[in-house]
């Protein structure tokens, strides 16, 4: 609906993404330096310029489908390789964090912090490397300059838009289940409680005014909540206390991420078009991300640095039972581009995929291991 | 105090948008039709009185060019001196159809001929005044278009300039006599109220400045504007003067849904809905309210609320992400 969605969306999925990542190289034990090296090469790639200029053009929303594959490029843009159920669950727990963060909100402008929140973290991670600190301050100034002066009203727009983006999905994460900030059905809590939002009163009060703009009487209600005022406002400068912690790095106490499959919405793929039609959107989104990942500079892994693969389950058996027990309404099934008679634009697109130096895959006894690289390869 | 009772389970799931439930009762054939929109498809369906679903229909928005399909912003029954007719807001333009949704009998494309790049396109805000039908548009611009008693000759006779933003809520009544002629009042994302005079031409008679929020729903009804705001306010105006007569801090989010007649329903995103009870004060005759009824919808954020009988004795909302619609009726 709002076509300033796309930029709010892909930074904060991509800061999740990040602080997911970060928390694995630590359980997993990998070496400090290469850690760093896999966390700037993302960094790097996600805020290339050329990448960010395609990013803030005004668009549709894309499918969650089309964003996945750009995720799973900007995670392979290192030395680290994910195999497709770490890919999966990695996707699952942005998607449900930002989602739960964007809910919570308590002003639709709001979601602005989230995302400040998002890149203050981010920039944590690569204070030692000035170079892609500046690319971040870069993106960072243009989120301020185009998204500061936006209306309430056209906030609520990009917020409704957000949320339809993330309707139906209910899947269970066990920190959040611990912290009972989502219930077992996979719904998230909204608390009646705690500080109202900025710029809004505390309920409860009733003020009646005669003709002259008097106020003449004045009642009381209860209205079932236990709300406090607004300590203060977040600051929407580059540097400033946000006020709010939606958005902060709630990976770092080192807890465990377990998704939990089952008892997910049954509604999912029944209605969601995009998963039972042939995908006949499928060019449109092809011109997406060719022009999106046109704009990434994947650097070739050169050197003596070999690759690792990072484990987003606790072993490789818990992550090979993962893949062989997802349910069929959850895969995320990377776009099917055999339809596609636009021959210039797969041609090109082979050309941009095969700038990218992607070390052999190791593929997974799935089904639903193809993904957009190797049918490339295929045309 | 009410209870609540059988909910009904819908195939999609609400989306989270404003005003996001309309009922159409027909007490003569002892129905409630419920119309929620899911996304890119709105669900109609009828019940029983006790909640009990009887029929179900599925309509989509026209498809156009895009990446996706086209979003529904609104579904709305519209009820005309001769017929009703069901109304379809979407991205792309506004579709209008026989009462059970079973035939389309118009559409209207939207024109974005000087929308930027960045402004999104879409109609929003439906209601029937007369034998016209309003809807609003992402300009501001409020389409009127005139009905015929039967048929599809429906004709655009007028588009009334008034706001510069997007519409988000249009409220008519039945005029009220010789000193009261407003009869209908547009809303929008700034907050500011229009508040017209329908006729062969619609008339502005007063506007109502916002103040920094949008005003997402608005009511009418016996000379009273009730709006709702994104900052948890419920306004109340005298609709010939557009004097403030009551604010109420109702609600800690922004409210998404009202209903009026004769008690005032409002939802927010904070999961409450509240009741109040609306009256004018014998010696002055201003506008009071005093608060009857709270409800929570655990952890829902409702999206749409309305009253499902003309007594206001139940209510049925829906909520983001919700797959059923909730009622409740008073004991």
């Amino acid at each position: 609906m709002s076509m300033r969605t796309l930029p709010l969306l892909f930074l904060n999925l991509g800061g999740e993404m990040l602080y997911i990542l970060d928390q694995r190289l630590r359980a997993q034990h990998i070496p400090g330096d290469k850690a760093r090296k896999v966390l700037n090469d993302i960094i790097s790639t996600m805020f290339n310029r050329k990448f960010m200029e395609e990013l803030f053009k005004p668009q549709e929303l894309y499918s969650k489908k089309a964003l996945r594959t750009i995720y799973e490029r900007l995670a392979h843009a290192s030395i680290m390789k994910l195999n497709q159920a770490s890919m999966d669950k990695l996707y699952d727990l942005m998607t449900m964090a930002f989602k739960y963060q964007v809910l919570l909100c308590p002003r639709p402008k709001d979601v602005l912090l989230v995302t400040f929140n998002h890149l203050d973290t981010i920039k944590g991670f690569i204070r030692d490397s000035p170079t892609i600190l500046q690319q971040v301050d870069e993106t960072f100034r243009q989120l301020i300059e185009i998204y500061g002066g936006l209306s309430a009203g056209e906030f609520q727009l990009i917020r409704q838009t957000l949320l339809i983006f993330f309707q139906d999905l209910h899947i269970r994460v066990s920190m959040f289940l611990k912290d009972k900030v989502q219930n077992n059905n996979g719904r998230f809590v909204l608390p009646v409680s705690g500080p109202v939002p900025w710029g809004t009163e505390l309920p409860g009060l009733i003020r009646m005014f005669n003709n002259k703009g008097e106020e003449v009487k004045r009642i009381e209600f209860k209205h079932g909540g236990n709300y406090v005022r607004a300590p203060k406002e977040g600051s929407f400068e580059l540097y400033g206390d946000r006020v709010l912690k939606l958005g902060t790095n709630m990976y770092s106490l080192n807890r465990p991420v377990e998704t939990h499959m089952s008892g997910s919405s049954k509604n999912l793929a029944s209605w969601t078009q995009e998963s039972i039609a042939p995908n006949p959107l499928a060019k449109e989104e092809l011109n997406f991300l060719a022009r999106l990942m046109g704009g990434m500079e994947i650097k070739k892994p050169s050197g003596p640095e070999p690759g690792f693969r990072l484990n987003l389950f606790t072993s490789d058996e818990e992550e090979e039972q993962a893949a062989l027990t997802r349910p069929e309404e959850l895969s995320h099934e990377v776009i099917n581009i055999q339809a596609t008679q636009d021959q210039q634009r797969s041609e090109e697109l082979a050309r941009i995929m095969g700038e990218f130096e992607i070390t052999e895959q190791p593929r997974l006894n799935t089904s639903k291991g193809d993904d957009l690289l190797a049918m490339m390869d295929e045309l | 105090m009410f209870r609540w009772e059988r909910s009904i389970p819908l195939r999609g799931s609400a989306a989270a948008l404003c005003n996001n439930l309309s009922v159409l009762q027909l007490p003569a054939r002892n129905l409630t039709h419920f119309g929620v929109v899911h996304g890119p498809s709105a669900q109609l369906l009828s019940a029983a009185p006790e909640g009990v679903p009887l029929a179900q229909r599925q309509l989509h928005a026209k498809e156009g060019a895009g990446v996706s399909p086209p979003l529904i912003t609104q579904v709305h029954w519209c009820v005309l001196p001769f017929r009703v007719l069901l109304v379809l807001a979407s991205h792309r333009g506004i579709q209008m159809y026989e009462s059970d949704g079973s035939t389309m009998v118009y559409w209207h494309a939207l024109d974005s001929g000087d929308a930027t790049p960045v402004q999104a396109v879409f109609a929003r805000g439906i209601a029937a005044s007369g034998h016209f039908i309003c809807v609003g548009t992402w300009s501001g611009r409020v389409l009127v278009f005139d009905i015929p008693a039967k048929g599809p000759n429906i004709v655009l006779s007028e588009e009334l300039a008034g706001h510069q933003t997007p519409i988000t809520d249009i409220a008519t009544e039945p005029a009220q006599g010789q000193d009261c002629v407003a009869d209908m009042v547009t809303a929008d994302d700034s907050g500011l109220l229009c508040v017209w005079q329908s006729g062969p031409e619609f008339t502005l008679l007063t506007r109502i400045p916002g103040f920094g929020v949008p005003c997402p729903s608005v009511q009418l009804w016996q000379g009273i504007i009730a709006a709702g705001y994104g900052n948890g306010q419920v306004h109340l105006y005298e609709a010939t003067t557009g004097n403030l007569h009551v604010q109420i801090n109702a609600h800690a989010r922004a409210i998404s849904a009202l209903d009026l007649a004769p008690e005032l329903l409002s939802a927010a995103e904070d999961t409450f809905v509240h009741i109040w009870k609306l009256s004018r004060s014998p010696e002055s005759s201003y506008i009071e309210v005093e608060h009857c009824h709270g409800e929570c919808v655990s952890d829902t954020q409702v999206c749409g609320a309305r009253f499902c009988d003309s007594s206001g004795s139940s209510f049925a909302v829906t909520g983001y992400d919700l797959a059923e619609i909730r009622r409740f009726s008073s004991v």
